[in-house]
């Protein structure tokens, strides 16, 4: 590992001259990838610029008219045991469970797991459908993109030089709405999803009114399959109308064979988990 | 046989060493600081298989931070000869080959150069700056590919022993033997049911966490000076001396606290290469692995590819048994198949069998010893087999094994008789056990199902000698010096076999494991022998310091004779324990020193059980360990508790074996998983707490009846864990791992 200078920004203006005068630097929330990523050689940089210490990435704003505001570097431990966090988006604090151990959870964030763009991201799947928004700061100001456009490439996500992520935000879940993020791991804890299904629901007089559907590790980004989750409104949470999104989401995929597993498996998984998903969100 | 009766010895005293290890305090080989000390950084082959066209290092050597830079051309130029250090008979080339590749490397991580810098960082950095050419040559990455004509060839020196003769055909297959007993043929015809099916298993890693570590100094005097992690230092010692072609009194090696083994620890890797280091730049220099260089670098057990035949009468008898075993050496012959065939039906009595054995090099690490070497491959074939023949018959699976079990005077196709051996007592402590006739419960979810599965294991464990030396203290208090590495709580085990000798209790020992200046020879901590032969020295010793104790009770009252019974020495109306006895030494005459040492024959194999109940998920194909029970013969369990962890710890890496452990490769044989995120050991979360039932057959020869207990416990896992696969599901899985892909494969295959 090559050695590297450190900063740590007080504020958001701070942040973004320096981001601007060093498109080399890497930024840093909790590190858990970013320092893993240096350490084995994936990444190199002669600048880290840590980012805890800014207060817009280091807080949780809810609103119950509007949503929740997440800051870009709030640990998920923290987000566990926010109390409106657990009441209003029970999957997001699920999800801020799984990721890691508790070592790991008292530094990784949201906005880490999201920015790294990994395609196995656990909690991207279910910010998708949650309909999330990231908003980014710039050089150019401020700006609101749908989670769902946020990764590109594996490793890669759409911040252009100069930008960094500062909060995620989530619209305030209507009566009926619910959600489910699940995973598939060989291990039980310390593996990377094989295959990861979020889903929303939201129901009606007996009737899917809105439907979200998004996958992990079956594509170069975390995928979100619009088109399954519109083939449920509309219908009744039947056996056979979760059938059909889940055969849905399962074309859409387009996994690699790798030492995680081969493709084949991976697309029959992705059926498996999203009729499951969508069974547990309709049942809740 | 009446059962002797013991004061200390079956009790569970606190470990000698565990304040240390819990505190933090434990040295361990990379925890060691000295002045002037070098790091040093090897670089690999990114190659599974490539002619070495050149090294240039001149680069690198022009680092600033650069100290020193060797290559497998700092070896002493010493003519080739066949040597033998416990493993059987090699090339030299071979050995050092494996430190430093010369000429072609044979595997990806195969090390080819070496840097010493002024910090680990930038040795790894300046290891980068060496500029390597290499010729690519095509790989082979299985036993079954490298015995296939024209397979592209490692050694082109080697040449096939074919049942034990020299063969003159180039081969990548070292040794062919084959072991004979009765007649398979006519067995086989007199049958009811033959089953034959082939198994293949991948290679697979110890896993242990500490990777290897070890530092250098050839000192001014000419002495070269070695702490490392090791499980044997003497075997440390023994091998630089070879490699290095010094006189082994020109070696020290001191073994540092060790996080674990299993086998794994008994080759080296990084010891010569830091001598050699240490020679170049006169200061002593550190190498510690990365884990991906453990994976890559150091010794895994082999991959196999086995098929069994078993031939059996209606009533459940076996008449005949066939294996052909071809087993991957990895990158140098000595795969372990000798140790593969001993095993493979030693716990039934079958007259006739016919045992094929095949050790294959192929472009994969070198393998190591890894608990059991080559017999839990062979289980995984023999008792699912067996398992499909109690089906076919329609008998309870443990009554077909109780009705064949090896006993005392069976014989085995190696030509070996048992002496006494507790396979029966396992099997029948299995059967009687609650585990077996508990309900297997309600699955979980609507696609989940249910199975239970048994098999039974078998390690043969290991003799070789072992020193002891008793220092008795004016407080009655004993110091124990022995050269064991302690991987398992041995010092304890040990201590408490001279203690109970001594009549005291085990907080009254001190136990030291030290250099190989201070104490006799000593064998590996492996082939589940430490506690047997390190703790027989000690008993021997402890009755050593009694002779001598006796005798200076004898000279301090004047009598002519003196009893010692219960910690109590006794002369006429003369009485005093053995504390009071040490306490008065000083003033009687020379202080009391006792010694043994032994090299015992007649290790006494270990059989263990297993019952496993597993629950499949038949929508993902993923097993659930639910109940896992581990029964095995520990001869005398001097401390149940370290009985109990090799016990959990064996059926733990058992269940790794089974479900998700392997050496992921792709076709040009780069390791895809090297890391402990892919290479999927469980983890406390994916195994029940393992229950332990321990069965005590005392081994005739030893003094307290131990035998080693190290190893036959990861022995039937897979085995187990396949069979209860099957009784959930209705599949025979015959590959490991027995992931979830794989197990969802068969399910869907229907
Ligand atoms: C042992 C272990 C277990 C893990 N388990 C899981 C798991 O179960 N599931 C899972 O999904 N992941 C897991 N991870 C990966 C990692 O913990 C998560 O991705 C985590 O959410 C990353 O957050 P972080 O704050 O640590 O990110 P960091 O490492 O700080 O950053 C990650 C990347 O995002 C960039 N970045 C961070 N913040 C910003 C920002 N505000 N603006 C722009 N770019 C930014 C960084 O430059 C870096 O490239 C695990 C990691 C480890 C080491």
């Amino acid at each position: 590992m090559k050695s590297f200078d450190y900063a740590a920004p007080r504020t958001l203006d701070e942040a973004l001259s320096l981001v601007a005068q060093n498109p080399q630097a890497q930024v840093l929330a909790g590190g858990t990838d970013l320092l893993v990523q240096l350490k084995n050689g994936r990444r190199e940089t002669d600048l880290v610029i840590d980012l805890k210490r800014i207060a817009e990435l280091k807080t949780i704003a809810f609103d119950p008219k509007k949503g929740l505001t997440v800051g870009a570097a709030v640990p998920c431990a923290q987000l566990c045991a926010h109390a409106d966090l657990r009441q209003h988006y029970p999957s997001l604090a699920e999800v801020a469970g799984l990721i890691g151990g508790t070592a790991i959870q008292g530094r990784a964030s949201l906005g880490g797991n999201l920015c790294n763009a990994a395609p196995s991201a656990d909690s991207v799947p279910l910010m998708i459908a949650l309909a999330a928004q990231a908003r980014v700061a710039g050089p150019q100001g401020i700006r609101d993109v749908p989670v769902e456009d946020f990764c590109v490439a594996p490793g890669k996500n759409l911040l252009a030089p100069g930008e960094f992520l500062v909060n995620i935000f989530f619209p305030i879940p209507a009566a009926g709405f619910h959600a489910q993020y699940l995973r598939f791991t060989p291990r039980n804890e310390m593996d990377i999803a094989v295959v990861g299904v979020g889903v929303s629901t939201r129901v009606e007089n007996g009737k899917i009114t809105a439907a979200r559907i998004a996958l992990a590790s079956v594509a170069p980004t975390p995928l979100f399959v619009k088109e399954a989750g519109d083939s449920l409104i509309g219908q009744a949470p039947t056996p056979e109308a979760i059938a059909q999104a889940a055969s849905l989401a399962q074309a859409a995929a387009k996994p690699i064979s790798d030492m995680r597993a081969p493709a084949d498996y991976r697309r029959h998984l992705c059926g498996v988990l999203t009729r499951r998903a969508l069974t547990a969100a309709l049942a809740q | 046989m009446s059962t002797p009766q013991y004061s200390l010895i079956g009790t569970r005293p606190p470990r000698h060493d565990g304040a240390d290890k819990v505190t933090g305090r434990a040295l361990y080989g990379a925890d060691l600081k000295m002045s002037g000390l070098l790091h040093g950084s090897i670089l690999r082959s990114p190659h599974a298989h490539a002619r070495i066209l050149s090294i240039d290092t001149s680069k690198a050597a022009a680092h600033p931070d650069c100290r020193g830079i060797v290559t497998a051309a700092d070896f002493p130029a010493t003519p080739e000869r066949i040597v033998d250090l416990g493993e059987g008979e090699t090339p030299l080339s071979y050995i050092r080959g494996n430190m430093l590749a010369s000429g072609k490397v044979l595997y990806e991580g195969h090390a080819v150069a070496a840097v010493a810098a002024t910090s680990a960082q930038a040795a790894a950095e300046i290891a980068k700056l060496i500029e390597m050419k290499y010729e690519p040559l095509p790989c082979v990455l299985t036993a079954p590919a490298a015995m296939a004509p024209g397979a592209p060839l490692l050694h082109p020196d080697l040449r096939c022993k074919e049942f034990g003769q020299p063969t003159t055909a180039p081969s990548n297959v070292a040794d062919h033997f084959r072991q004979v007993m009765g007649n398979s043929e006519e067995g086989f015809a007199q049958a009811d049911i033959v089953i034959e099916r082939e198994f293949t298993t991948s290679t697979v890693h110890q896993g242990y966490i500490e990777p290897h570590t070890a530092t250098a100094l050839w000192n001014n005097d000419g002495r070269l000076l070695i702490w490392c992690a090791t499980q044997g230092s003497f075997v440390v010692r023994d091998s630089v001396a070879c490699m290095l072609d010094l006189p082994v009194s020109r070696v020290r090696v001191t073994p540092m606290e060790i996080g674990g083994g299993f086998g794994g620890k008994v080759p080296v890797y990084v010891e010569p290469v830091a001598a050699l280091l240490s020679q170049k730049t006169g200061h002593p220099v550190k190498i510690t692995m990365t884990r991906r260089e453990v994976l890559e670098g150091s010794g895994p057990t082999p991959g196999s590819f086995i098929r069994v035949k078993i031939g059996a009468k209606k009533d459940g008898t076996l008449v005949a048994a066939q294996a052909y075993l071809a087993y991957e050496a990895g990158a140098y012959p000595g795969a372990m198949v000798s140790p593969a065939a001993t095993c493979v039906f030693a716990a039934y009595d079958i007259p006739n069998q016919t045992i094929d054995g095949y050790d294959v090099v192929v472009n994969k690490p070198s393998t190591a010893p890894y608990r059991a070497p080559g017999a839990t491959n062979a289980a995984f074939a023999t008792e699912t087999v067996l398992d499909e023949i109690a089906e076919t018959l329609k008998l309870d699976p443990l009554d077909l094994r109780i009705r064949n079990a090896a006993k005392e005077g069976t014989r085995r196709a190696d030509g070996a008789k048992f002496r006494r051996i507790g396979c029966l007592e396992v099997l029948e402590t299995m059967k009687a056990h609650p585990h077996y006739s508990a309900p297997l419960g309600e699955p979980s979810h609507a696609a989940a199902q249910r199975g239970r599965g048994v098999a039974v294991g078998f390690w043969m464990n290991a003799g070789l000698p072992s020193s002891c030396t008793l220092n008795v203290h004016a407080d009655g208090s004993v110091g124990l010096i022995e050269g064991s590495t302690d991987i398992g709580g041995s010092r304890t085990s040990i201590a408490m076999q001279a203690a109970e000798v001594l009549g005291l209790q085990s907080e009254d020992m001190r136990p030291s494991v030290v250099d190989t200046d201070t104490i006799g020879y000593t064998g590996v901590t492996g082939g589940s022998r430490t506690t047997f032969a390190t703790g027989w020295a000690a008993h021997d010793a402890a009755q050593d310091v009694v002779r001598q104790m006796k005798e200076r009770a004898a000279r301090l009252w004047q009598v002519e004779e003196v009893q010692f019974a219960n910690g109590v020495f006794t002369g006429g109306e003369h009485k005093l324990t053995f504390k009071q006895l040490a306490a008065r030494v000083g003033e009687i005459g020379a202080p009391v020193v006792g010694r043994a040492s032994v090299n015992p024959r007649g290790a006494g194999g270990s059989f263990a059980g297993v019952i496993v109940d597993v629950e499949v998920d038949m929508e993902t194909g993923k097993t659930s360990i639910i109940r896992f029970t581990s029964v095995q013969d520990a001869g005398k369990a001097i401390h149940p508790s370290y009985v109990e962890g090799q016990m959990q710890g064996g059926s733990v890496q058992g269940i790794g074996w089974a479900l998700n452990e392997e050496y992921f490769m792709s076709a040009e044989g780069r390791m895809m998983n090297a890391s402990f995120l892919d290479y999927r050991m469980p983890t406390a979360l994916d195994v029940p707490m393992i229950d332990t039932a321990i069965v005590e057959v005392p081994n005739p020869v030893h003094p307290y009846g131990v035998r080693g207990v190290g190893e036959a416990n990861i022995v039937a896992p897979p085995a187990a864990i396949a069979n209860a696969i099957h009784a959930a599901t209705g599949h025979r899985m015959r590959h490991l791992p027995m992931n979830p892909p794989s197990v969802m494969a068969a399910i869907l295959r229907g």
